[in-house]
């Protein structure tokens, strides 16, 4: 579904991604593990497509087409969704007719009719539930006042509404107390589809223990310096990122 | 950001065709003879030509201006300006069994259907094209009402000792130096009246169009809702594209009796200038209202879309106790435009409260000014204002710019001022990329956004019509 083959990207003067390589295929959930400031945000945003990143080598292949060609909402209507590490804020808009909005862009760029307002809040009605929520939340601007804990729900509410091919989430779990993450890492699972994939960004371990990955990449200063099971997870929290640098260091 | 910026400029402003009509026109320039021949083609009463020939003379000894509001363009030259031009059509005008095609066609590509099958529902219709009315739409319904809804000129005929005695009563001729130019050339414009105690029934509503080359528009619009009464008006407005700037120097003044309200909205949409600043209309116009009765409400809203530049503060004064006066603005300015608009709150009476809501949004090279004055009288005892002014930049060569005024003389006045300004962020728009939107749907979201105290204050009808013209005016700001 999705390939990633020496990818590099700068923002400004700055290198960030140094060559990466990833495959992710359909079914799987990959994590993406590291340091602060190790490129992780970086390589979501840019997948994404975010204009303050500039490509400056490798390719992307989404389900064989050039993704670094596609504009981010082309990227989102074609399945692409990133859960934001830091959602942004639109004041004046309610989050329903926000998410109205996205949906029925998605739903015209794949040739199918707008849904009306009563038919969606059917649908949404479904998915708060999987998120815990009741339907306050809907009429309340987008993110606007929103606490760190309900902007990172809301992603997932977003996520459940969009029904994405590739979902990446950026440190979804950071800040969250352990009913959230309870809530977040049950909705990744009910999305769980033999033909959509998900990459989980995340700086700890914690939220694999609700979400069991498949492959698990450490990141460390722009590069993938190991990949492997579930249990790398675990090693890299009894033992910590230095141990890794350490390793890695050694070995090159 | 910048490089997105870029394209916003590149709107498409598709109400700027021309219709090929005959006009009935005054010779170009301005003296005693045109304002004579202006009244006497309205067949007007002596009364009127000589508080217009007074009008006039004043106007001589003022000045344009030019240093106060933070605008600039060239002068106007007021004689190379013709004040008055009519479509010379085979039957009169006034009645809408026997309008032009012409015009009806006009009026439809705009999206007012002027004949009866298609009116819009629950909206009378004043539709004002260059200096008269071709007609006006629902008037017997509203007539059953005891509503008088009709052009100006018809209301100095048909209701002379009405217009006599409120004409200038809440804008004085000698006001400032565009308010007496209308009031010595005004043309048409429309006239309401809604006599004591009557809910107007359905919404009233002036379309003004500017289609004549070289010719200033100068409407006068009179609104007086008397004791108990209440209405609520819309004037929207639209201009062929031109090189050349088009003058439009309206006043609108409404009178509110004891417990009356009148809310009247605005969506200006003239035509703005190309992206260099050329063309577009000077919009320098003075609205006022007078709160003359207790208990009563006046509240203006407006959305400014249009114009090469704008200047206008509709106003309210309070003179009745209890009495409410409210404005909410969005000002929009893209390309070259400039806008200085803003309101006074003149607190006259004990317990008179004032709200200002003003969202002032630039882009491309636009400059948007807010000027307000809250100024509170030694009899307003426990008067009350809240202000709230929030600018939005979109792009890094726009400018926004905040001049509020606050004069309290009663120390149990309590008045309140917030202010903001925020820049549209990269962030917020690829937030909403990545859910799907494109770029101009994200922004006009995230505009609609913070518009929406104002929106909100729109009747219904409208306000989708305003969410609507604020994408198109802020098309390609942002690519
Ligand atoms: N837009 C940007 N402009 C400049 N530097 C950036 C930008 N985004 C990220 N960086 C820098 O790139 C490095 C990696 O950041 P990031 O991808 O956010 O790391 P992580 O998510 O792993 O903590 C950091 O040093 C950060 O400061
Ligand atoms: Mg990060």
């Amino acid at each position: 579904m999705l390939e990633i083959k020496g990818l590099r990207a700068r923002a400004g003067e700055k290198e960030i991604l140094r060559g990466i390589d990833l495959t992710v295929n359909a079914g799987e959930i990959h994590a993406v593990m590291g340091p602060n400031g190790s490129g992780k945000s970086t390589l979501a945003q840019v997948l994404a497509g975010h204009p303050a990143y500039e490509v400056t080598g490798g390719e992307v292949q989404y389900d064989g087409n050039d993704l670094l060609d596609m504009d981010p909402e082309v990227r989102a209507q074609a399945g692409i969704f990133l859960a934001f590490q830091y959602p942004v804020e639109i004041p004046g808009i309610s989050n329903a007719y926000f998410l109205r909005a996205a949906y029925n862009e998605i739903r015209k760029a794949r040739g199918h009719e707008e849904v009306d307002s009563m038919d969606f809040l059917d649908l949404l009605e479904e998915k708060l539930r999987l998120v815990e929520w009741g339907p306050e939340i809907m009429s309340r601007a987008v993110n606007s006042g929103f606490s760190g804990g309900e902007k990172k729900r809301n992603e997932i509410l977003q996520m459940a509404v969009l029904e994405p091919r590739l979902a990446i989430l950026d440190e979804t779990d950071s800040g969250l107390d352990i009913d959230a993450l309870r809530i977040v890492a049950s909705g990744v699972n009910a999305l769980r589809r033999p033909d959509n994939a998900t990459i989980i960004v995340t700086h700890y371990q914690r939220l694999l223990n609700y979400i069991v990955p498949d492959r698990v990449h450490v990141l460390s200063a722009g590069r993938i310096v190991k990949s492997g099971g579930k249990e790398l997870a675990l090693e890299l929290e009894a033992k910590g990122y230095e141990w890794l640098e350490q390793e890695v260091g050694a070995a090159s | 950001m910048s490089s997105s910026v870029e394209a916003l400029v590149n709107k498409e402003y598709k109400y700027g065709f021309v219709t090929d009509i005959e006009a009935d026109s005054a010779p170009m320039g301005l003296n005693e003879d045109i304002i004579r021949l202006i009244s006497s083609k309205k067949g007007e009463p002596g009364w009127l030509l000589d508080w217009r020939l007074k009008a006039f003379r004043g106007w001589l000894k003022m000045t344009e201006p030019h240093n106060w509001p933070n605008i600039s363009y060239t002068p106007v030259d007021y004689q190379a300006l013709r004040y008055y031009s009519a479509p010379r059509t085979a039957k009169p005008l006034g009645s809408l069994d026997e309008v032009d095609p012409k015009l009806l066609e006009t009026y439809q590509k705009l999206g007012i259907p002027l004949t009866e099958q298609k009116l819009l529902a629950g909206v009378a219709v004043d539709a004002i094209f260059d200096s008269v009315s071709v007609g006006t739409t629902y008037k017997a319904k509203l007539a059953e009402a005891g509503v008088i809804f009709c052009s100006f000129g018809e209301a100095v005929r048909e209701h002379p000792d009405l217009v006599r005695k409120y004409l200038g009563s809440v804008v004085p001729a000698s006001d400032n130096f565009f308010a007496a130019l209308n009031a010595a050339v005004f043309s048409d414009g429309s006239f309401v009246f809604v006599p004591r105690g009557v809910k107007c029934p359905m919404e009233l509503s002036t379309y003004f169009r500017i289609n004549a080359a070289d010719t200033g528009q100068f409407e006068r619009t009179l609104i007086i809702a008397e004791e108990g009464a209440s209405v609520s008006y819309l004037e929207g407005c639209t201009a062929p594209k031109r090189d050349q700037n088009q003058l439009h120097a309206a006043v609108v003044e409404l009178v509110a009796l004891d417990d009356a309200s009148i809310k009247y909205s605005t969506v200006q949409n003239w035509y703005a200038g190309d992206e260099e600043g050329k063309g577009g209309i000077y919009n320098f116009v003075t609205k006022r209202g007078k709160c003359v009765g207790v208990n009563s409400k006046i509240s203006w809203t407006q959305v400014e879309t249009g114009s090469a530049i704008t200047w206008k503060y509709p106003s309210v004064i309070l003179q009745g106790d209890n009495s409410v006066g409210e404005f909410y603005s969005v000002a929009v300015v893209n390309g070259r435009q400039q806008a200085d608009t803003g309101t006074k709150m003149i607190h006259l009476g004990k317990n008179t409260r004032s709200t200002i809501v003003s969202k002032g949004i630039s882009a491309g090279r636009g400059q948007n000014s807010y000027r307000g004055l809250v100024k509170v009288l030694p009899k307003a005892a426990s008067a009350r204002n809240y202000t709230q002014c929030d600018s939005m930049l979109i792009g890094n060569r726009c400018g926004a710019h905040t001049f509020p005024y606050i004069d309290v003389q009663n120390s149990t006045a309590s008045v309140e001022h917030e202010a903001s300004t925020s820049k549209i962020g990269e962030d917020q728009i690829f937030y909403l990329k990545q859910r799907g939107l494109n770029t101009e749907n994200a922004i006009s979201m995230i505009v609609n956004g913070f518009c929406k105290e104002v929106f909100k204050e729109l009747p219904m009808e409208f306000a989708v019509e305003a969410q609507k013209l604020l994408g198109v005016s802020l098309e390609g700001s942002v690519g």
